[in-house]
């Protein structure tokens, strides 16, 4: 599915540039979910950038390919449209567009790039309906301009809900757990579970076992200066829980 | 005054003095009338105003205003279709105003034209505040028709009144007057507009009583050809509340005053401005606030989006006389610049003699930021259509902000057709 390999990436113009990921190579498989955890700064959301395609962020080595196709040379919309989703660490408020406005022309821009039809207004809303329901969202909130004046919880399953109306398959969470209550940890998992698919993969950033008790990896990583430096199952979220990430790192050294 | 200070007149200045000749004959008034209009047309012969005048700074008119066409015949414009359904259109046709309806209810409709023959214009109201009044001088001398409506007291209008000021190239001059009576309510559009290159002025004053509640919209969508130079000006009774929403979406030289006095204890003003700039339009908002009695209430939003070569201007003064504590005025101009060619300047100024107020502004001159750009972008929302959607948000907070739904649609509507002209 995902697969990436030697990627270097700088963040930062021109002189400023600072490489952040260096020589990574990770793949995840269909049908399988990978944690990646690692100390603050390590890289962990430029990698998400790097693989969404956010400006500012240049690819300087390596390669990136979903389902084989090469995503690094496309735009960010080519991407969502093969099927790449990011909830993203910060949600960005967005004044002035509406949550339906903003996903409904979303779903559409998609639907068009895939050459497929558009999907009729009340089907949009039903589906709306049932999604904004299983995750505990009021309606009215999905009428208020994106994310303004949401609570950070609040903003995680929005989030959330964008994924689930968007249906994508390759699911990238970038510490989607934190500032979530215990309840909604839980809703949102939830959520996650139910999209994972033979053709779909998860690639859940955090820095927390709990999250992991939900939804459960197949593998996990440490990032560290932009590199993997350790993969195991899922024993070793537990092992760095309890031992900080000191003894993983020294052993790469 | 000084006559020396401008010896030689621009070409333009010279066409608008000839033209005054010709047109005299066709231009209503008693002897009063034609007394002001030959004071407006003296001054004028002095020169329009330079960026050497303050007030006049961003805007040199006698620079800007490069070329004067000729009158046109009135059978040339025709009316638009209203902004709002079911609103009462009153036409004003290249300056002349013929088959005036009979107003709905509570409306009583006259014809400026016969009001400046009756002689029931004040005079003060035909004399250029100073010398370097150019709307005022330029509309004094030149106006033909227009409107005069009288709400009684206590009417609440069922449908909104569209005023149209209307021409097919040329030149029009027109004037509005309403006059709300006392808790009357009712929603007013003016139209600003025509087809082929124009100078047009017009000039609307309001007389807002005790507890009356108006919302009146300025739509200024003039050709790319057109000079435009207009004023809106207000007095407000006690308790009354006036919302002035002006949207500038057209027009190559466009200079809009606002001049409202918050006069009545406890009166509210409000001004929402929308100024949607492209080519190489030059759009001037100048407002002079005066709050000269105790708790008023004014708040001022603008958004403008400015593309292309085109360049706007807001001035905004907010005057509070001693007398008028507790008065509360909050002014914001907010500006994206879309190219690097685009300028807006603004200029707040508040002048406070009163010292239990609370006061403030705040003006910022942004691009679109890339941050929101992308969050769009990785869901799927391509860069053309995602500064689109972001624009027009930016905009529309400030319409989304009136209180009639139906308003609100028929503006967002304007808006998203500007868009796709210019986006
Ligand atoms: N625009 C930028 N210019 C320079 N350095 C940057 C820029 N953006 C990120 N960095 C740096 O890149 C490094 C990696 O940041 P990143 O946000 O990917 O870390 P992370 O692993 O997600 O950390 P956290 O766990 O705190 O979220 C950090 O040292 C950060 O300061
Ligand atoms: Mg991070």
């Amino acid at each position: 599915m995902l697969k990436i390999e030697n990627l270097t990436a700088t963040v930062g113009e021109a002189e400023e540039a600072k490489q952040i990921i260096n020589r990574l190579t990770l793949e995840v498989p269909a049908g399988e979910v990978h944690a990646i955890m690692g100390p603050n700064g390590a890289g962990k959301s430029t990698l998400s950038y790097v693989l969404t395609g956010r400006s500012g962020y240049e690819v300087t080595g390596g390669s990136a390919t979903l389902n084989g196709d090469d995503i690094l040379e496309m735009e960010p919309e080519e991407r969502a449209a093969k099927g790449m989703f990011l909830s993203f660490q910060y949600p960005v408020e967005i004044p002035g567009v509406p949550v339906m406005t903003f996903v409904r022309t979303a779903m559409n821009s998609q639907r068009k790039l895939r050459g497929e039809e558009e999907i009729s207004a009340p089907d949009f809303i039903k589906k709306s309906r049932e999604i904004a329901k299983q995750l505990k969202l009021d309606a009215e909130m999905l009428k208020r301009p994106v994310n303004v004046g949401f609570s950070g919880g609040e903003k995680k399953r929005l989030e959330i809900y964008q994924m689930m109306m968007l249906e994508p398959n390759f699911l990238i969470l970038d510490e989607t757990d934190s500032g979530l209550d215990i309840d909604a940890l839980k809703i949102v998992a939830d959520g996650v579970n139910a999209l994972r698919s033979p053709d779909r993969a998860v690639m859940v950033i955090t820095h927390y076992q709990r999250l992991l008790d939900y939804i459960v990896p197949d593998t996990v990583h440490v990032l560290y200066r932009g590199q993997v430096i350790k993969s195991g199952d899922k024993d070793l979220a537990l092992e760095l829980e309890k031992n900080g990430y000191t003894g993983v790192i020294d052993a790469a050294a | 005054m000084n006559v020396h200070a401008q010896n030689t007149l621009t070409e333009a200045e010279t066409a608008l003095i000839d033209s005054f000749a010709g047109r005299f004959s066709d231009l209503p008034g008693d002897a009063d009338v034609t007394v002001r209009r030959d004071e407006a047309l003296e001054l004028l012969k002095q020169g329009l105003p330079t960026r050497r005048v303050e007030a006049w700074h961003y805007t040199d008119l006698r620079r800007l205003l490069s070329t004067i066409p000729a009158f046109k015949p009135v059978s040339e414009a025709e009316a638009v279709a209203p902004l709002l359904d079911h609103a009462v259109v009153l036409p004003v046709l290249n300056g002349t105003v013929h088959d005036r309806e009979a107003g709905p209810e509570g409306v009583a409709i006259a014809r400026l034209a016969d009001k400046l023959q009756e002689g029931a214009v004040e005079a003060e109201w035909l004399t250029a505040a100073d010398r370097f009044d150019a709307v005022g001088a330029v509309n004094a001398a030149f106006v033909s028709d227009g409107y005069w409506l009288d709400i009684e007291e206590d009417a609440e209008l069922e449908h909104p009144l569209e005023l149209q000021n209307i021409h097919a190239g040329g030149q029009v001059h027109a004037r509005f007057v309403a006059n709300f009576g006392v808790n009357s309510k009712a929603t007013v559009v003016e139209r600003q507009t025509g087809a082929g290159s124009a100078f047009a002025t017009s000039m609307t004053h309001l007389d807002v009583a005790d507890g009356a509640e108006v919302l009146w919209i300025v739509l200024q969508e003039q050709p790319d050809d057109t000079a435009y130079l207009g004023r809106f000006s207000a007095k407000l009774g006690k308790g009354a509340k006036l919302t002035l929403f002006v949207m500038n979406s057209g027009g190559k030289l466009v200079r809009q005053e606002v001049k409202v006095v918050a006069g009545g204890e406890g009166s509210e003003f409000k001004l929402r401005g929308v100024n949607l700039l492209g080519g190489e339009a030059h759009c001037d908002v100048t407002m002079v606030l005066d709050h000269t009695a105790p708790d008023t209430f004014s708040t001022e939003t603008l958004r403008n989006v400015v593309t292309g070569k085109a360049n706007g201007v807001f001035q905004g003064q907010i005057r509070v006389a001693q007398i008028a504590q507790k008065t509360d005025a909050k002014m914001a101009c907010n500006t994206l610049l879309l190219s690097d060619e685009a300028g807006f300047s603004s200029k707040p100024e508040l002048e406070i003699f009163a010292d239990d107020v609370a006061c403030g502004h705040g003006a910022t001159v942004t691009d679109i930021e890339d941050e929101h750009l992308f969050y769009l972008m990785s869901r799927g929302i391509d860069e053309k259509m995602a500064r689109g959607l972001l624009v027009k948000a930016f905009v529309a907070e400030v319409i989304e902000e009136l209180e009639d739904q139906s308003v609100i649609e028929a503006l967002e509507a304007r808006l998203v057709n500007w868009f796709a002209e210019h986006g």
